[in-house]
Protein backbone atom coordinates (compact mmCIF):
# COMPACT_ATOMS: atom_id res chain seq x y z
CA UNK A 1 0.00 0.00 0.00
CA UNK A 2 1.05 3.37 -0.41
CA UNK A 3 1.81 5.13 2.60
CA UNK A 4 1.52 8.52 1.10
CA UNK A 5 -2.07 7.85 -0.10
CA UNK A 6 -4.51 9.36 2.59
CA UNK A 7 -6.97 6.96 3.51
CA UNK A 8 -10.45 7.94 4.85
CA UNK A 9 -11.79 5.77 7.36
CA UNK A 10 -15.36 5.69 7.38
CA UNK A 11 -17.17 7.15 10.49
CA UNK A 12 -17.94 3.94 12.97
CA UNK A 13 -21.90 3.35 13.20
CA UNK A 14 -23.46 4.72 16.18
CA UNK A 15 -24.04 2.59 19.18
CA UNK A 16 -27.25 4.19 20.65
CA UNK A 17 -29.29 1.44 19.07
CA UNK A 18 -27.60 -1.27 21.00
CA UNK A 19 -27.90 1.43 24.67
CA UNK A 20 -31.50 1.90 23.90
CA UNK A 21 -32.24 -2.08 23.27
CA UNK A 22 -29.98 -3.03 26.58
CA UNK A 23 -32.30 -0.14 28.83
CA UNK A 24 -35.34 -1.56 27.32
CA UNK A 25 -34.94 -4.98 27.91
CA UNK A 26 -33.39 -3.96 31.62
CA UNK A 27 -36.89 -2.37 32.53
CA UNK A 28 -38.93 -5.19 30.99
CA UNK A 29 -37.21 -7.35 32.98
CA UNK A 30 -37.27 -5.31 35.90
CA UNK A 31 -41.14 -4.21 35.41
CA UNK A 32 -42.10 -7.97 35.00
CA UNK A 33 -40.48 -8.59 38.39
CA UNK A 34 -42.09 -5.94 40.18
CA UNK A 35 -45.57 -6.72 38.42
CA UNK A 36 -45.64 -10.34 39.29
CA UNK A 37 -43.76 -9.35 42.88
CA UNK A 38 -41.35 -11.72 43.41
CA UNK A 39 -37.85 -10.41 43.96
CA UNK A 40 -34.23 -12.34 44.67
CA UNK A 41 -35.01 -11.51 48.72
CA UNK A 42 -37.55 -13.81 47.94
CA UNK A 43 -36.31 -16.76 46.35
CA UNK A 44 -33.09 -16.54 49.16
CA UNK A 45 -35.33 -16.60 51.95
CA UNK A 46 -37.45 -19.15 50.12
CA UNK A 47 -34.59 -21.57 49.56
CA UNK A 48 -33.94 -23.42 52.44
CA UNK A 49 -37.21 -25.11 51.82
CA UNK A 50 -36.39 -26.25 49.12
CA UNK A 51 -33.36 -28.12 50.73
CA UNK A 52 -36.39 -29.22 53.35
CA UNK A 53 -38.70 -30.79 50.54
CA UNK A 54 -35.36 -32.54 48.86
CA UNK A 55 -35.11 -34.01 52.05
CA UNK A 56 -38.47 -35.18 52.69
CA UNK A 57 -38.64 -36.44 48.90
CA UNK A 58 -35.38 -38.89 49.84
CA UNK A 59 -35.30 -41.65 50.12
CA UNK A 60 -37.65 -42.18 47.12
CA UNK A 61 -40.74 -44.66 48.25
CA UNK A 62 -39.77 -47.77 46.14
CA UNK A 63 -42.35 -50.07 46.88
CA UNK A 64 -44.74 -47.06 45.60
CA UNK A 65 -43.72 -48.34 42.11
CA UNK A 66 -45.62 -51.33 42.02
CA UNK A 67 -48.93 -49.07 42.50
CA UNK A 68 -48.50 -46.90 39.72
CA UNK A 69 -47.15 -48.97 37.17
CA UNK A 70 -50.52 -49.27 35.80
CA UNK A 71 -50.98 -45.50 35.33
CA UNK A 72 -47.53 -45.23 33.51
CA UNK A 73 -48.88 -47.85 31.18
CA UNK A 74 -51.95 -45.93 31.24
CA UNK A 75 -50.03 -42.99 30.51
CA UNK A 76 -48.18 -44.62 27.51
CA UNK A 77 -51.11 -46.20 25.91
CA UNK A 78 -52.67 -42.67 26.24
CA UNK A 79 -49.70 -40.71 23.79
CA UNK A 80 -49.66 -44.26 21.19
CA UNK A 81 -53.57 -43.80 20.74
CA UNK A 82 -53.13 -39.98 21.14
CA UNK A 83 -50.54 -39.59 18.58
CA UNK A 84 -51.86 -42.46 16.06
CA UNK A 85 -55.11 -40.87 15.72
CA UNK A 86 -53.30 -37.51 15.43
CA UNK A 87 -51.04 -38.58 12.73
CA UNK A 88 -53.85 -40.41 10.79
CA UNK A 89 -56.44 -37.00 11.16
CA UNK A 90 -53.14 -34.83 10.28
CA UNK A 91 -52.65 -36.26 6.64
CA UNK A 92 -55.58 -34.23 5.11
CA UNK A 93 -54.71 -31.35 7.05
CA UNK A 94 -51.20 -30.95 5.95
CA UNK A 95 -52.31 -31.81 2.29
CA UNK A 96 -54.68 -28.83 2.20
CA UNK A 97 -51.95 -26.82 4.05
CA UNK A 98 -49.25 -27.48 1.54
CA UNK A 99 -49.04 -24.20 -0.91
CA UNK A 100 -47.62 -26.43 -3.60
CA UNK A 101 -50.25 -28.67 -3.87
CA UNK A 102 -53.49 -26.76 -3.18
CA UNK A 103 -52.87 -24.05 -5.21
CA UNK A 104 -56.23 -22.40 -3.93
CA UNK A 105 -54.93 -19.44 -1.44
CA UNK A 106 -58.48 -19.36 -0.26
CA UNK A 107 -58.40 -22.83 0.76
CA UNK A 108 -54.66 -23.20 2.28
CA UNK A 109 -54.60 -19.87 4.54
CA UNK A 110 -57.53 -21.23 6.54
CA UNK A 111 -56.69 -24.63 7.02
CA UNK A 112 -53.37 -23.26 7.82
CA UNK A 113 -54.99 -20.42 10.76
CA UNK A 114 -57.31 -23.29 11.95
CA UNK A 115 -53.78 -25.24 12.80
CA UNK A 116 -52.24 -22.56 14.29
CA UNK A 117 -54.89 -21.65 16.43
CA UNK A 118 -54.68 -25.24 17.17
CA UNK A 119 -51.17 -25.11 18.05
CA UNK A 120 -52.07 -21.91 20.45
CA UNK A 121 -54.01 -23.65 23.07
CA UNK A 122 -51.77 -25.18 25.64
CA UNK A 123 -52.62 -29.47 25.78
CA UNK A 124 -53.68 -29.18 29.33
CA UNK A 125 -56.40 -26.34 28.54
CA UNK A 126 -57.12 -28.73 25.80
CA UNK A 127 -57.61 -31.43 28.70
CA UNK A 128 -59.35 -29.13 30.62
CA UNK A 129 -62.43 -28.30 28.36
CA UNK A 130 -62.63 -31.90 27.39
CA UNK A 131 -62.80 -33.19 30.94
CA UNK A 132 -65.38 -30.63 31.12
CA UNK A 133 -67.10 -32.77 28.55
CA UNK A 134 -66.87 -35.60 28.70
CA UNK A 135 -65.66 -37.02 32.25
CA UNK A 136 -63.01 -37.73 34.55
CA UNK A 137 -61.07 -40.26 32.75
CA UNK A 138 -58.51 -41.31 30.00
CA UNK A 139 -60.55 -40.63 26.69
CA UNK A 140 -60.74 -36.59 27.46
CA UNK A 141 -56.55 -37.03 27.96
CA UNK A 142 -56.29 -39.18 24.59
CA UNK A 143 -58.87 -36.94 23.06
CA UNK A 144 -56.65 -33.26 23.80
CA UNK A 145 -53.39 -35.49 22.74
CA UNK A 146 -54.85 -35.94 19.20
CA UNK A 147 -55.87 -32.34 18.40
CA UNK A 148 -52.47 -31.43 20.38
CA UNK A 149 -50.67 -34.07 17.95
CA UNK A 150 -52.56 -32.66 14.68
CA UNK A 151 -50.89 -29.18 15.57
CA UNK A 152 -47.69 -30.64 15.24
CA UNK A 153 -47.50 -32.88 12.89
CA UNK A 154 -49.38 -31.47 10.45
CA UNK A 155 -47.55 -28.56 10.46
CA UNK A 156 -44.01 -30.04 10.11
CA UNK A 157 -45.26 -32.06 7.32
CA UNK A 158 -46.71 -29.50 5.08
CA UNK A 159 -43.20 -27.52 5.48
CA UNK A 160 -41.70 -30.51 4.66
CA UNK A 161 -43.85 -30.88 1.31
CA UNK A 162 -43.49 -27.30 0.49
CA UNK A 163 -39.62 -27.88 0.03
CA UNK A 164 -39.73 -31.30 -2.01
CA UNK A 165 -38.14 -31.71 -5.79
CA UNK A 166 -41.01 -30.20 -7.84
CA UNK A 167 -39.13 -32.13 -10.52
CA UNK A 168 -41.43 -35.56 -10.15
CA UNK A 169 -44.90 -33.44 -9.35
CA UNK A 170 -43.97 -32.23 -13.01
CA UNK A 171 -43.29 -35.24 -14.69
CA UNK A 172 -46.60 -37.05 -12.56
CA UNK A 173 -48.43 -34.25 -14.41
CA UNK A 174 -46.95 -34.77 -17.98
CA UNK A 175 -47.98 -38.66 -17.93
CA UNK A 176 -51.60 -37.71 -17.46
CA UNK A 177 -51.48 -38.72 -13.71
CA UNK A 178 -54.56 -36.86 -11.36
CA UNK A 179 -54.14 -34.87 -8.55
CA UNK A 180 -54.48 -38.04 -6.14
CA UNK A 181 -51.87 -40.41 -8.48
CA UNK A 182 -49.77 -37.33 -8.33
CA UNK A 183 -49.47 -37.24 -4.70
CA UNK A 184 -49.61 -40.32 -4.01
CA UNK A 185 -46.08 -41.06 -6.52
CA UNK A 186 -45.13 -37.94 -6.74
CA UNK A 187 -45.24 -36.53 -3.12
CA UNK A 188 -45.50 -39.22 -0.44
CA UNK A 189 -42.48 -41.17 -1.49
CA UNK A 190 -40.42 -38.04 -1.00
CA UNK A 191 -41.94 -36.66 2.63
CA UNK A 192 -42.54 -40.15 4.04
CA UNK A 193 -39.86 -40.68 5.96
CA UNK A 194 -40.12 -37.05 7.31
CA UNK A 195 -43.58 -37.96 8.23
CA UNK A 196 -42.65 -41.33 10.40
CA UNK A 197 -39.98 -39.26 12.02
CA UNK A 198 -42.31 -36.44 13.10
CA UNK A 199 -44.73 -38.73 14.42
CA UNK A 200 -41.86 -40.35 16.84
CA UNK A 201 -41.08 -37.08 17.95
CA UNK A 202 -44.79 -35.86 18.69
CA UNK A 203 -45.04 -39.14 19.98
CA UNK A 204 -41.92 -38.26 22.83
CA UNK A 205 -43.67 -34.77 23.41
CA UNK A 206 -46.80 -36.67 24.25
CA UNK A 207 -45.41 -38.85 26.60
CA UNK A 208 -43.89 -36.03 28.81
CA UNK A 209 -47.66 -33.85 28.34
CA UNK A 210 -49.88 -37.25 29.06
CA UNK A 211 -47.79 -37.59 32.19
CA UNK A 212 -49.51 -33.94 33.41
CA UNK A 213 -52.88 -34.67 31.99
CA UNK A 214 -53.66 -36.38 35.76
CA UNK A 215 -53.55 -32.53 37.19
CA UNK A 216 -56.98 -31.89 35.47
CA UNK A 217 -57.98 -35.55 36.00
CA UNK A 218 -57.40 -36.70 32.23
CA UNK A 219 -56.00 -39.91 33.16
CA UNK A 220 -52.82 -41.13 33.60
CA UNK A 221 -49.88 -40.59 36.13
CA UNK A 222 -50.70 -36.98 36.26
CA UNK A 223 -53.33 -38.04 38.75
CA UNK A 224 -51.35 -39.57 41.01
CA UNK A 225 -48.59 -36.51 41.20
CA UNK A 226 -52.12 -34.40 42.47
CA UNK A 227 -52.83 -37.02 45.27
CA UNK A 228 -49.15 -37.62 46.80
CA UNK A 229 -48.69 -34.05 46.76
CA UNK A 230 -51.97 -33.34 47.90
CA UNK A 231 -51.31 -35.64 50.78
CA UNK A 232 -47.65 -34.27 51.33
CA UNK A 233 -46.50 -37.86 50.52
CA UNK A 234 -43.01 -36.31 48.92
CA UNK A 235 -41.38 -39.68 48.94
CA UNK A 236 -43.90 -40.90 47.18
CA UNK A 237 -43.88 -37.95 44.73
CA UNK A 238 -40.37 -38.12 44.11
CA UNK A 239 -40.63 -41.54 42.90
CA UNK A 240 -43.18 -41.52 40.52
CA UNK A 241 -41.13 -38.32 39.24
CA UNK A 242 -38.07 -40.96 39.23
CA UNK A 243 -40.21 -43.12 37.08
CA UNK A 244 -41.45 -40.78 34.78
CA UNK A 245 -37.98 -39.62 34.16
CA UNK A 246 -36.57 -43.49 33.25
CA UNK A 247 -39.73 -43.75 31.13
CA UNK A 248 -39.39 -40.82 29.47
CA UNK A 249 -35.56 -41.04 28.97
CA UNK A 250 -36.07 -44.82 27.51
CA UNK A 251 -38.88 -43.16 25.02
CA UNK A 252 -37.05 -40.30 23.96
CA UNK A 253 -33.24 -42.73 23.44
CA UNK A 254 -35.31 -45.08 21.29
CA UNK A 255 -37.42 -42.27 19.43
CA UNK A 256 -33.98 -40.61 18.33
CA UNK A 257 -32.58 -43.31 17.27
CA UNK A 258 -35.58 -44.72 15.17
CA UNK A 259 -35.62 -41.14 13.76
CA UNK A 260 -31.78 -41.33 13.20
CA UNK A 261 -32.17 -44.04 11.15
CA UNK A 262 -34.45 -42.89 9.07
CA UNK A 263 -33.37 -39.82 7.41
CA UNK B 1 -49.26 -35.05 -36.21
CA UNK B 2 -48.57 -32.32 -33.78
CA UNK B 3 -50.52 -29.38 -35.28
CA UNK B 4 -49.27 -25.58 -34.17
CA UNK B 5 -51.78 -23.14 -36.31
CA UNK B 6 -51.57 -19.30 -35.07
CA UNK B 7 -50.16 -19.90 -31.68
CA UNK B 8 -48.55 -17.07 -29.21
CA UNK B 9 -47.58 -17.26 -25.56
CA UNK B 10 -47.49 -14.02 -23.92
CA UNK B 11 -46.48 -13.55 -20.61
CA UNK B 12 -48.21 -11.58 -18.23
CA UNK B 13 -45.22 -9.02 -17.86
CA UNK B 14 -45.68 -8.54 -21.47
CA UNK B 15 -42.94 -10.68 -22.64
CA UNK B 16 -43.75 -12.75 -25.69
CA UNK B 17 -42.80 -16.22 -25.36
CA UNK B 18 -44.10 -17.21 -29.12
CA UNK B 19 -45.28 -15.29 -32.06
CA UNK B 20 -47.61 -17.07 -34.46
CA UNK B 21 -45.77 -20.00 -34.21
CA UNK B 22 -47.65 -22.39 -37.65
CA UNK B 23 -45.89 -25.72 -38.30
CA UNK B 24 -46.76 -29.47 -38.31
CA UNK B 25 -44.88 -32.61 -36.99
CA UNK B 26 -45.42 -35.66 -38.81
CA UNK B 27 -45.71 -38.86 -37.44
CA UNK B 28 -42.14 -40.65 -36.72
CA UNK B 29 -39.90 -37.61 -37.29
CA UNK B 30 -37.10 -37.01 -35.29
CA UNK B 31 -37.42 -33.09 -34.51
CA UNK B 32 -34.91 -31.07 -33.05
CA UNK B 33 -35.23 -27.59 -31.96
CA UNK B 34 -32.08 -25.47 -32.08
CA UNK B 35 -31.89 -21.53 -30.41
CA UNK B 36 -30.17 -19.49 -27.63
CA UNK B 37 -31.77 -19.49 -24.30
CA UNK B 38 -34.97 -17.43 -24.01
CA UNK B 39 -35.94 -18.16 -27.84
CA UNK B 40 -38.56 -20.08 -26.89
CA UNK B 41 -37.71 -23.94 -27.54
CA UNK B 42 -38.66 -24.96 -23.60
CA UNK B 43 -42.01 -22.72 -24.24
CA UNK B 44 -42.74 -24.21 -27.19
CA UNK B 45 -42.40 -27.67 -26.08
CA UNK B 46 -44.33 -27.26 -22.96
CA UNK B 47 -46.94 -26.30 -24.72
CA UNK B 48 -47.84 -29.29 -26.45
CA UNK B 49 -48.80 -31.13 -23.58
CA UNK B 50 -49.50 -27.92 -22.03
CA UNK B 51 -47.60 -28.05 -18.91
CA UNK B 52 -47.37 -23.99 -20.56
CA UNK B 53 -50.54 -22.83 -21.47
CA UNK B 54 -50.52 -20.80 -24.99
CA UNK B 55 -52.26 -17.08 -24.70
CA UNK B 56 -53.20 -17.67 -27.98
CA UNK B 57 -53.69 -19.90 -30.81
CA UNK B 58 -54.38 -23.79 -30.99
CA UNK B 59 -52.54 -26.94 -31.27
CA UNK B 60 -54.20 -30.15 -32.28
CA UNK B 61 -52.50 -33.59 -31.61
CA UNK B 62 -53.96 -36.10 -34.14
CA UNK B 63 -56.64 -33.45 -34.70
CA UNK B 64 -57.59 -33.43 -31.48
CA UNK B 65 -57.14 -29.96 -29.59
CA UNK B 66 -54.81 -29.83 -26.38
CA UNK B 67 -55.85 -25.81 -25.98
CA UNK B 68 -59.06 -26.99 -25.04
CA UNK B 69 -59.11 -29.83 -23.35
CA UNK B 70 -59.01 -29.87 -19.91
CA UNK B 71 -59.35 -32.13 -16.83
CA UNK B 72 -59.73 -35.95 -17.91
CA UNK B 73 -59.56 -35.37 -21.79
CA UNK B 74 -56.53 -33.09 -20.76
CA UNK B 75 -54.63 -36.55 -19.10
CA UNK B 76 -56.09 -38.63 -21.57
CA UNK B 77 -53.83 -36.37 -24.29
CA UNK B 78 -50.68 -36.62 -21.89
CA UNK B 79 -50.94 -40.65 -21.24
CA UNK B 80 -50.01 -40.63 -24.66
CA UNK B 81 -47.03 -38.07 -24.66
CA UNK B 82 -43.87 -39.06 -22.81
CA UNK B 83 -41.54 -36.37 -21.71
CA UNK B 84 -37.82 -35.81 -20.54
CA UNK B 85 -36.55 -33.44 -18.33
CA UNK B 86 -33.04 -32.03 -18.07
CA UNK B 87 -33.11 -33.18 -14.40
CA UNK B 88 -34.53 -36.58 -15.34
CA UNK B 89 -37.57 -35.60 -12.74
CA UNK B 90 -37.19 -39.38 -11.11
CA UNK B 91 -38.55 -39.97 -7.33
CA UNK B 92 -35.90 -40.41 -6.21
CA UNK B 93 -36.31 -42.51 -2.91
CA UNK B 94 -38.20 -44.59 -5.17
CA UNK B 95 -37.38 -47.38 -7.15
CA UNK B 96 -36.70 -47.78 -10.33
CA UNK B 97 -39.19 -49.66 -11.30
CA UNK B 98 -42.03 -47.71 -9.34
CA UNK B 99 -40.46 -44.66 -11.34
CA UNK B 100 -40.94 -46.59 -14.70
CA UNK B 101 -44.69 -47.52 -13.87
CA UNK B 102 -45.29 -44.10 -12.43
CA UNK B 103 -45.64 -44.16 -16.54
CA UNK B 104 -48.79 -46.22 -16.58
CA UNK B 105 -50.94 -44.46 -13.98
CA UNK B 106 -52.74 -42.73 -16.79
CA UNK B 107 -54.04 -46.27 -17.64
CA UNK B 108 -55.76 -47.27 -14.08
CA UNK B 109 -58.21 -46.30 -11.86
CA UNK B 110 -57.10 -43.82 -8.78
CA UNK B 111 -57.87 -46.81 -6.18
CA UNK B 112 -56.16 -49.40 -8.47
CA UNK B 113 -52.73 -46.89 -8.42
CA UNK B 114 -53.00 -45.89 -4.82
CA UNK B 115 -52.26 -49.47 -3.36
CA UNK B 116 -49.44 -49.93 -6.70
CA UNK B 117 -52.05 -52.57 -7.93
CA UNK B 118 -50.60 -52.51 -11.87
CA UNK B 119 -51.16 -55.81 -13.63
CA UNK B 120 -48.78 -58.07 -14.43
CA UNK B 121 -48.75 -57.20 -18.37
CA UNK B 122 -47.66 -53.52 -16.66
CA UNK B 123 -44.98 -55.26 -15.27
CA UNK B 124 -43.55 -56.63 -18.40
CA UNK B 125 -43.52 -53.26 -20.00
CA UNK B 126 -41.37 -51.98 -17.32
CA UNK B 127 -39.32 -54.88 -17.60
CA UNK B 128 -39.02 -54.09 -21.67
CA UNK B 129 -38.76 -50.73 -21.61
CA UNK B 130 -35.68 -51.29 -19.36
CA UNK B 131 -34.12 -53.52 -21.22
CA UNK B 132 -34.73 -51.19 -24.35
CA UNK B 133 -32.35 -48.73 -22.62
CA UNK B 134 -30.01 -51.44 -21.43
CA UNK B 135 -30.71 -50.63 -17.76
CA UNK B 136 -32.81 -54.06 -16.45
CA UNK B 137 -31.00 -54.94 -13.52
CA UNK B 138 -31.06 -51.94 -12.03
CA UNK B 139 -34.92 -52.17 -11.96
CA UNK B 140 -34.98 -52.76 -8.39
CA UNK B 141 -32.20 -50.14 -7.34
CA UNK B 142 -33.37 -46.61 -5.37
CA UNK B 143 -32.84 -43.81 -8.41
CA UNK B 144 -30.91 -42.21 -6.69
CA UNK B 145 -28.21 -44.80 -6.51
CA UNK B 146 -27.84 -44.11 -10.08
CA UNK B 147 -25.96 -42.20 -11.99
CA UNK B 148 -26.71 -39.44 -14.21
CA UNK B 149 -26.89 -41.10 -17.47
CA UNK B 150 -28.13 -43.97 -16.19
CA UNK B 151 -31.67 -42.05 -14.47
CA UNK B 152 -32.03 -40.31 -17.45
CA UNK B 153 -32.31 -43.70 -19.27
CA UNK B 154 -35.00 -44.42 -16.47
CA UNK B 155 -36.80 -41.62 -17.57
CA UNK B 156 -36.65 -42.56 -21.30
CA UNK B 157 -37.88 -45.98 -19.94
CA UNK B 158 -40.72 -44.50 -18.08
CA UNK B 159 -41.83 -42.84 -21.48
CA UNK B 160 -41.86 -46.02 -23.02
CA UNK B 161 -43.67 -47.64 -20.72
CA UNK B 162 -46.39 -44.94 -21.07
CA UNK B 163 -46.57 -46.52 -24.41
CA UNK B 164 -46.48 -42.52 -25.78
CA UNK B 165 -47.15 -41.85 -29.36
CA UNK B 166 -45.02 -39.04 -28.76
CA UNK B 167 -41.67 -38.28 -26.68
CA UNK B 168 -40.47 -34.58 -26.28
CA UNK B 169 -36.96 -33.90 -24.87
CA UNK B 170 -36.19 -31.24 -23.32
CA UNK B 171 -32.80 -30.26 -22.70
CA UNK B 172 -32.39 -34.40 -22.20
CA UNK B 173 -28.80 -33.96 -22.12
CA UNK B 174 -27.12 -30.63 -20.95
CA UNK B 175 -26.69 -31.90 -17.19
CA UNK B 176 -24.77 -35.07 -18.78
CA UNK B 177 -21.17 -35.42 -19.54
CA UNK B 178 -20.26 -36.04 -23.69
CA UNK B 179 -20.03 -40.13 -23.42
CA UNK B 180 -23.56 -40.48 -21.58
CA UNK B 181 -24.48 -37.70 -24.12
CA UNK B 182 -24.11 -39.89 -26.65
CA UNK B 183 -25.29 -42.50 -24.92
CA UNK B 184 -28.72 -41.02 -23.90
CA UNK B 185 -29.16 -39.76 -27.51
CA UNK B 186 -28.56 -42.72 -29.38
CA UNK B 187 -31.28 -44.41 -27.17
CA UNK B 188 -33.70 -41.58 -28.23
CA UNK B 189 -32.86 -42.26 -32.08
CA UNK B 190 -33.04 -46.15 -32.00
CA UNK B 191 -36.70 -45.93 -30.01
CA UNK B 192 -37.73 -43.37 -32.80
CA UNK B 193 -36.37 -45.61 -35.77
CA UNK B 194 -37.19 -48.54 -34.04
CA UNK B 195 -41.08 -47.41 -32.76
CA UNK B 196 -41.86 -44.83 -34.95
CA UNK B 197 -42.68 -42.37 -32.04
CA UNK B 198 -42.49 -38.90 -32.85
CA UNK B 199 -39.50 -37.23 -30.80
CA UNK B 200 -39.17 -33.76 -30.62
CA UNK B 201 -35.72 -32.32 -28.47
CA UNK B 202 -34.56 -29.42 -27.49
CA UNK B 203 -31.03 -29.00 -27.99
CA UNK B 204 -28.72 -26.36 -27.36
CA UNK B 205 -25.34 -28.07 -29.21
CA UNK B 206 -25.36 -27.32 -33.46
CA UNK B 207 -23.55 -30.33 -33.53
CA UNK B 208 -26.25 -32.86 -31.88
CA UNK B 209 -28.57 -31.30 -33.60
CA UNK B 210 -26.98 -31.72 -37.32
CA UNK B 211 -26.42 -35.54 -36.41
CA UNK B 212 -29.04 -36.85 -34.91
CA UNK B 213 -31.78 -34.88 -36.34
CA UNK B 214 -34.38 -35.52 -39.61
CA UNK B 215 -35.59 -31.93 -39.20
CA UNK B 216 -34.30 -28.73 -37.57
CA UNK B 217 -36.49 -26.52 -36.30
CA UNK B 218 -34.63 -23.06 -35.66
CA UNK B 219 -36.21 -20.51 -33.00
CA UNK B 220 -35.06 -17.27 -32.46
CA UNK B 221 -37.21 -14.71 -29.94
CA UNK B 222 -40.33 -16.84 -29.79
CA UNK B 223 -39.81 -16.86 -33.95
CA UNK B 224 -39.61 -20.17 -36.17
CA UNK B 225 -36.39 -18.63 -38.20
CA UNK B 226 -35.41 -22.02 -39.37
CA UNK B 227 -37.75 -25.64 -40.66
CA UNK B 228 -35.85 -28.26 -42.73
CA UNK B 229 -34.50 -31.36 -43.25
CA UNK B 230 -31.14 -31.51 -41.15
CA UNK B 231 -28.63 -31.57 -44.49
CA UNK B 232 -30.31 -28.25 -45.56
CA UNK B 233 -28.85 -26.88 -42.45
CA UNK B 234 -25.32 -25.12 -42.89
CA UNK B 235 -22.88 -22.72 -41.14
CA UNK B 236 -24.88 -19.90 -42.30
CA UNK B 237 -28.33 -21.33 -40.95
CA UNK B 238 -26.97 -21.53 -37.81
CA UNK B 239 -25.50 -18.12 -38.12
CA UNK B 240 -29.17 -16.97 -38.83
CA UNK B 241 -30.28 -18.70 -35.45
CA UNK B 242 -27.78 -18.24 -33.17
CA UNK B 243 -26.85 -14.44 -34.34
CA UNK B 244 -23.42 -13.80 -35.97
CA UNK B 245 -21.86 -14.55 -32.25
CA UNK B 246 -21.19 -17.91 -33.02
CA UNK B 247 -18.90 -17.81 -35.86
CA UNK B 248 -16.20 -16.42 -34.10
CA UNK B 249 -17.01 -18.44 -31.13
CA UNK B 250 -15.88 -21.54 -32.97
CA UNK B 251 -18.56 -23.70 -31.20
CA UNK B 252 -19.58 -24.83 -34.65
CA UNK B 253 -16.53 -26.91 -34.88
CA UNK B 254 -17.03 -28.47 -31.50
CA UNK B 255 -17.89 -32.26 -31.58
CA UNK B 256 -19.10 -34.67 -28.92
CA UNK B 257 -17.10 -37.71 -27.43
Amino acid sequence: MNPEQKRTIPPSPSKIKGYITAILFIILIWGSSVKTESSIGEFIVGFPNIMDLLGQMFPPNWGYFNNITDAMLETIRMAVIGTTFGAILSIPVTLFSASNLVQNAWIFYPVRFILNLIRTIPDLLLAAIFVAIFGLGSLPGILSLTVFSIGIIAKLTYEAIESIDQGPLEAMTAVGANKIQLIVFGVIPQVLAYFISYILYTFEINVRAAAVLGLVGAGGIGLFYNKTLGFLEYDKASSIILYTLVVVLFIDFISTKLREKLI
Amino acid sequence: MIEFIDVSKTYPNGFQGLKKINLKIEKGEFVVIVGLSGAGKSTLLRSINKLNEITDGEILIDGISITDATGADLRRIRRDIGMIFQNFNLVKRSTVLRNVLSGRVGYHSTWRTIFGLFPKEDENLAFDALERVNILDKAYTRADQLSGGQQQRVSIARALAQEAKIILADEPVASLDPLTTKQVMDDLQRINQELGITTIVNLHHVELAKEYATRIIGMRAGEVVFDGPAAKADDETFAEIYGQGIKESGLLGESVS
